[in-house]
């Protein structure tokens, strides 16, 4: 038997393998021709903690869990009950766990699953050098139909420095584990074998915070400044290595408000310039947004957003810094925001991020979550995109230079230090064009104007959304709550049932015409979004006309959306 | 560009901008942008190349007064933005300056941070022990027993801050003290301290005669620093220990590795991008 995605999820103690496991899992599958999405869920220690990896394979490209997990596979039973909620478990699902463990708790006995005890510790003993989570990850290979050699070449890439006898131990443990699940098989009960696809592109297996650090890599983003922070770390540690390879430069920070100055001093040097980092760390930037805004310094700030007001839950996702990366900075301060609709779109939105940023030298922000951020996904290598950052300069030697000079476009050009004749002073204060500080109505106006019309006037083309189907009912969203959306439109497609999606990327500034557009012949809507106080809802309210008929799907984080809670509701509605 | 005009030497003044201050008449901070100027002449910097990179307050009003470019940011940060444009444009001058509000109170963990670093840039601070521009608060460096400010009726009741003290032990491996009233001996500091490979620390004392008339005085106490050996850490921090604040000079320098990472480019875009293929 063949279906179309299985749903694995792995639980352990800290230390248990269970990340490596999954990892590998993946990685495996995508080497066997298939894709996949792995999200992490873990406690709140930093090291010993229970672990959860969710994994979903499947046939197709997929973006986002499922509704329910076809196979739970605990290493252990600690603190397993924690993850209860994000385990959704159906009657013909499976638990599997392992003999010597003890006995299982409550919540999964009583979860309505088929329960499996397998010998784990006990077969892996039998193995030199064995490992509990490799003998795992051999009986679910077998079980979701893998090949050995999609197993061990996935072993060999990740353990060979280690040496061959670690590497050897393991490839044994493998090799048990998919034995004893093939003597299990009535057992077990389930198999979960999958249809391969051949594809010609090449597989890409990436998070979407390594996605974001390779969007702005391609942009042309040669300087970092880091503060760590969940869950953006992983941007800034990937940028560390790889900017350096092309010539770049990454700054450790001693905190936010240094590392925002310190990319709006590398990009007045000319080198286009971006930091990440979540809700509280975007919070303590947001006086340099303005400065950026002012200055006219192009600047990317990429926010993976996590639970909140204030440390909130840092590791899980939740899409409620629209408000203030919307509306946080002070003064009238017109900037740009965008947000990734998916893992792999993290890598174009944050590319054409920086493009905007350079092209219009404003402030940009990035809307990312932990649940794109910190998710690996198998897709099909992205195609080349051609936006690059490309800053209008100007050239040496310029007669009365106005760097603020009132153009048509409201893009100045900007001398970058280096530049004989161009030597000016940028600034936080209101400007006249020549860039000397005035308190003059008229220049306030001025210049007012030209940074809201630099902006509004732009061609944004049709980047600014993702726009699917044609239905007189649309469901609008933004972010990572697009996989679920879309998925769950497509299984109503299946059953007859067409509604378009409106997914928005650019939602700063916001542009009516293009919203009028893709509304055109819609009139009933769904607002779908993660967030508990309707953020994007009343974002829409007022910035464009809703139809009369629109409802709203607003929950907060930590659980994410899964398909079928946003089938149920639009079949509610139509 | 016209070679014969490239040649010409510059002097001071072709590093003043014809931009009028807004400081008050006998402020110090005129004396500091002279000084600033002399030493660039002094160094034939590049006016292209050169950047003073401020935040808020009297004193960061300085890059609109000279001729290179410059950048007045946010209150606290010229370090912060200082530091981003040396690390992304190492071939710069890059000179931060401010006042003592701007650099140790808001700017304080900056201050700490990048003493420790040891970017090759330069920090001057026109300490003057007051907020002028928001007339007349109490700052870090002010005497616990001022009673000065309305917002401080009673003095402060804080011990004052010792910038050079604190860069030392955070650091710093060019540390020194110039005077306003002595614009030429505060451009030689300043000349060494741009010279030094590293982050320098120059602290001037640069009166307020509005806030603080009684800085006028200071002239009568200042003097020259009388330290044996500049390179010599417990030295420099007894002396400082002592100091009542108005000894002026190089009173502490060393050569520590200055941070400047490589900026190489070894691969290409596509090579990252194949570390992604499976």
């Amino acid at each position: 038997m063949t279906s179309q995605t299985v749903s694995i999820a792995i639980t352990g103690a800290g230390g248990a393998g269970v990340m490596t496991a999954g990892q590998m899992l993946l990685d495996a599958a995508a080497k066997a021709g298939l894709y996949g999405l792995m999200t992490r869920s873990s406690g709140p220690q930093i090291r010993g903690g229970e672990a959860a990896a969710f994994i979903r394979l499947s046939s197709e490209p997929v973006a986002c869990p499922d509704d329910h997990f076809d196979v739970l596979f605990c290493f252990d039973w600690m603190n397993v009950d924690r993850f209860a909620a994000e385990l959704p478990l159906r009657n013909d699902s499976v638990i599997i766990g392992d003999a010597s463990a003890g006995e299982a708790p409550d919540v999964l006995k009583n979860s309505g699953a088929r329960m499996v005890l397998v010998p784990l510790s006990d077969t892996a003993k039998e193995v030199e050098g064995g490992r509990p989570n490799m003998i795992g990850l051999g009986m679910l290979g077998e079980i979701a139909g893998l090949p050995l050699d999609a197993l061990s070449a996935i072993l060999t890439k990740v353990l060979k420095r280690k040496g061959q006898a670690a590497l050897d131990a393991s490839i044994a443990g493998v090799k048990r584990g998919m034995e004893v699940a093939g003597e299990l098989e009535a057992e077990i009960g389930i198999n979960l074998h999958l249809a391969s696809k051949d594809s010609e592109a090449t597989r890409w297996s990436l998070t979407g915070n390594e996605a974001a650090g390779m969007g702005a890599i391609r942009g042309g983003v040669r300087f970092c400044a880091a503060y760590p922070i969940t869950p953006a770390t992983e941007i800034l540690e990937w940028l560390a290595p790889n900017l350096e390879k092309v010539g770049g430069t990454l700054v450790q920070a001693e905190d936010e408000l240094a590392s925002v100055n310190m990319i709006i001093g590398g990009s007045f040097g000319g080198v286009p310039s971006i930091t990440a980092t979540s809700g509280p760390g975007l919070a303590l930037m947001t006086e340099a947004l303005g400065l950026a805004v002012s200055a006219e310094i192009p600047i990317v700030v990429v926010d993976v957003m996590r639970g909140g007001p204030s440390t909130g839950i840092p590791t899980k996702s939740e899409q409620s810094d629209l408000n203030i990366a919307l509306h946080g900075l002070h003064g009238d301060a017109p900037h740009i925001v965008t947000a990734p609709n998916s893992i792999s779109d993290c890598l174009f939105t944050t590319q054409w991020t920086v493009h905007l940023a350079e092209a219009l030298q404003t402030t940009a922000i990035v809307l990312s979550d932990q649940s794109l951020g910190q998710s690996r996904n198998v897709i099909d290598k992205p195609a080349d995109l051609a936006f690059v950052a490309k800053r209008e300069v100007a050239p040496a030697h310029v007669v009365d230079y106005k760097r603020y000079a009132l153009t048509d476009s409201g893009v100045s050009p900007m001398a970058i230090p280096g530049t004989p004749g161009g030597e000016y002073v940028a600034d936080g204060l209101e400007t006249q064009e020549n860039a000397r500080p005035s308190s003059q109505a008229e220049d306030h106006y001025a210049q007012l104007d030209k940074r809201e019309r630099k902006l509004t006037g732009f061609d944004y083309g049709q980047h600014w959304a993702e726009i699917e189907g044609d239905s007189d009912f649309a469901v609008i969203t933004f972010g990572s709550v697009t996989a679920p959306v879309r998925e769950a439109i497509k299984r109503l497609e299946s059953e007859g049932q067409k509604v378009k999606l409106i997914s928005m990327r650019l939602l700063a500034p916001a542009l009516p015409d293009r919203f009028n557009e893709a509304m055109a012949g819609v009139n009933k809507a769904l607002v779908v979004e993660q967030t508990h106080s309707k953020q994007f809802y009343r974002y829409l309210r007022s910035e464009f006309d809703l139809p009369k008929d629109t409802t709203v799907l607003a929950k907060p984080g930590p659980l994410p959306f899964r398909p079928n809670e946003i089938v149920t509701k639009i079949k509610e509605l139509a | 560009m016209d070679q014969a005009v490239q040649h010409k030497p510059l002097t001071f003044k072709d590093y003043k901008s014809d931009y009028k201050p807004v400081w008050c008449p006998g402020c110090g901070d005129f004396s500091v942008l002279a000084s600033v100027t002399k030493a660039l002449a002094e160094l034939q910097v590049a006016r292209e190349n050169c950047a003073v990179i401020s935040g808020i307050g009297c004193s960061s009003r300085i890059p609109a007064y000279t001729s290179v470019y410059g950048f007045h940011g946010i209150h606290g940060r010229a370090l912060a933005g200082a530091t981003g444009l040396k690390v992304a444009r190492p071939d710069l001058t890059v000179i931060a300056t401010g006042g003592d509000g701007d650099g140790f109170s808001i700017g304080g963990n900056h201050f700490l941070h990048a003493c420790r670093r040891n970017v090759d840039m330069t920090y001057i601070v026109m300490d003057n022990e007051v907020y002028g521009m928001t007339k007349g608060q109490a700052s870090p460096t002010t005497a616990s027993d001022w009673e000065g400010s309305k917002l401080t009726p009673h003095g402060t009741g804080v011990s004052p801050f010792n910038p050079l003290a604190v860069a030392l032990s955070a650091g710093a491996g060019f540390v020194a003290r110039g005077f306003a009233g002595d614009p030429n001996g505060s451009a030689k500091l300043i000349t060494q301290a741009i010279q030094h490979k590293g982050f320098s620390f120059v602290q001037i004392l640069s009166p307020c005669v509005t806030f603080r008339p009684e800085q006028t005085e200071w002239k009568k106490i200042i003097r020259k620093g009388e330290i044996s050996e500049t390179n010599a850490l417990a030295e420099a921090m007894a002396f400082l220990a002592t100091d009542d604040g108005f000894s002026t000079g190089v009173l502490y320098e060393t050569q520590r590795p200055v941070y400047a990472p490589k900026q190489e480019e070894k691969y290409s875009v596509k090579d990252i991008e194949a570390s992604f293929e499976l």
